[in-house]
């Protein structure tokens, strides 16, 4: 008995001192975030910089969105029909995979993608010039590390999530109609029809106004890992998974509240 | 030109600079000396503003750049030239890019331009037909070459020179000496040279600062340092394992 009280009793000192750090980190991150819209407003502008971070972060992902996308546009058809034939419901698979693909699972999957390869490749690549001094060399060049390195990879961010996801809603409902009427078996113009009746533009606009919100969150969380990374080699690998981790979360967490705001 | 006074920096429990004190006269040529870990990177990374003190100050021609805003500091920069340690190279750009940054970012040059400047400065500092290699190419003596080119491409006042000889073999670590004693009779600049090599300190000093213990022990030309009678100073500049420089786990 007194064990387990000892046991919890640790426990919640780890929880609590996890939120604290949490929180200390959460107050940094806003810090840099205002510093990276200062920079953002003033000139000069980053063009090059910028045009490079969109190929990176969106060209670069579009394979693996388009791919994650179609198979989940075609599971979803797929489990939606047969349990939607229990109770006769068949007709509706058009309507839930379009609704479930736009509103939900495009914005959130892109992200959880562009996270782990986009936000990753951001921690390592801004961790790496940390320890070896090069953020250091562009201050002595009297370039503002952040105007110059973290600005470009925010505006990628917030432009090229929302960019994916209109693609991956696209092919996501193509991969349900695929399944729905070569594999199910459902009749093509009625699939069509019944996946655009009950879709309206909002559900599309708010899945984007998602995809922007994770896109900034990606790109400062990850600028901010690998911006402040410290102790070597070790210290980019422990900010480039703590970037992915954070990103993540962020995004799932945020999900459930943004939803619950615009989705009303 | 740049006084450095009663600097303290810690890191943690461990005090590096514990109140050093040094001046440097404009056009001068100040080399600092000391053990290594002894803080001369600290030192260095104070006066161009990476690194604020815990206490004391860091002047610039009479200007505290602590109370600098920040728009006035990166103004300040574009008067610095600084050479790092391990070169810090941009690994994503081109050697003559590293080169130009500065005259395309600030001088506003065309890439034709910048680049032409960017292969003359290379050819000062001994490197011919690089231009178009990454930094990943290069070994560690090149690397470090570049990183001098970089720090002198955009004709600085003040330069800032952490070990530029180290890791160079004695021929081409005595042309990079006659190179920065050209940079200081050409273009007068005012700079800081931190070195191990005591050769290269007496050929390119007007003046020597010794730091030790997070002080500065003794200033002085090369000559009174040759002469000094100080007992640390004394072992440093003989390399001997024995006296008052005691060093940890090493029984002499
Ligand atoms: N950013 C930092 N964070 C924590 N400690 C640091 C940092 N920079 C330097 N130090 C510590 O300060 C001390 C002095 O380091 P510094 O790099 O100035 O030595 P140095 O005199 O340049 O040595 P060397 O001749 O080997 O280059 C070392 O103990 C080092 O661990
Ligand atoms: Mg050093």
């Amino acid at each position: 008995m007194i064990r387990l009280i000892e046991l919890i009793g640790r426990f919640v000192e780890i929880l609590w001192s996890t939120l604290m750090s949490f929180a200390r980190e959460l107050g940094k991150i806003l810090l840099l975030l205002c510093a990276t819209m200062k920079q953002l407003i003033l000139p000069p502008f980053e063009l090059k910089n910028t045009f490079k971070q969109i190929i990176e972060v969106g060209i670069k992902s579009l394979p693996v969105v388009v791919i994650t996308a179609v198979f989940t546009g075609m599971v979803l058809a797929l489990q939606s029909y047969t349990g939607f034939k229990r109770f006769n419901a068949e007709v509706l698979v058009g309507t839930v995979v379009a609704l479930s693909i736009t509103r939900e699972l495009g914005p959130v999957l892109t992200g959880l993608i562009v996270a782990g390869r986009a936000g990753a490749a951001m921690a390592a690549e801004l961790g790496t010039m940390r320890v070896t001094e090069q953020i250091d060399a562009l201050e002595t060049l009297a370039t503002n590390p952040v105007k110059y390195l973290i600005v470009p990879r925010f505006i990628a961010g917030v432009i090229m999530l929302p960019s994916l996801t209109i693609v991956a809603d696209f092919v996501g409902i193509i991969g349900g109609y695929f399944v729905g009427v070569t594999v199910l078996g459902a009749n093509s113009s009625v699939y069509w029809k019944r996946t655009w009746d009950y879709l309206e533009i909002t559900d599309i606009y708010n899945g984007l106004i998602k995809a922007c919100f994770f896109g900034a969150s990606i790109a400062i969380i990850s600028c901010y890992k690998g911006f402040y990374t410290e102790g070597g080699a070790e210290g980019v690998g422990k900010a480039t998974t703590g970037a992915v981790v954070l990103s993540s979360m962020t995004i799932l967490i945020s999900d459930y509240f943004l939803s619950a705001w615009l989705f009303k | 030109m740049i006084e450095i006074v009663n600097l303290h920096k810690s890191f943690g429990k461990n005090q590096v600079l514990r109140g050093a004190t040094l001046k440097v006269e404009k056009g001068e040529s100040m080399v600092v000396i000391g053990g290594s870990g002894s803080g001369k990177s600290v030192l260095i990374k104070h006066i161009i503003g990476f690194l604020k003190p815990d206490e004391g100050s860091v002047m610039i021609d009479s200007v505290d750049i602590a109370n600098l805003s920040e728009n006035e500091r990166y103004e300040t920069r574009k008067r610095f030239g600084m050479l790092f340690q391990m070169a810090a190279l941009f690994d994503s750009m081109k050697v003559w890019e590293n080169v130009a940054f500065a005259l395309i970012r600030h001088g506003k040059l065309k890439d034709k331009e910048a680049k032409e400047i960017a292969v003359e400065k290379l050819r000062a500092v001994g490197l011919v037909g690089v231009e178009d290699l990454m930094p990943s190419e290069l070994s560690g003596g090149m690397k470090k070459r570049v990183g001098l080119a970089r720090a002198i491409a955009h004709s600085p006042e003040i330069l800032l020179y952490d070990e530029p000889t180290t890791g160079l073999d004695p021929i081409m670590a005595d042309a990079i000496n006659d190179l920065i004693i050209e940079m200081k009779k050409r273009l007068s600049v005012t700079s800081v040279a931190i070195t191990h090599d005591m050769h290269s300190a007496y050929k390119i000093a007007d003046r020597i600062a010794m730091l030790y213990e997070g002080r500065i022990v003794q200033t002085g030309t090369p000559d009174e340092i040759r002469n000094t009678d100080n007992a640390i100073v004394r072992q440093f500049i003989t390399g001997s394992a024995v006296g008052p420089i005691k060093i940890e786990g090493v029984t002499a």
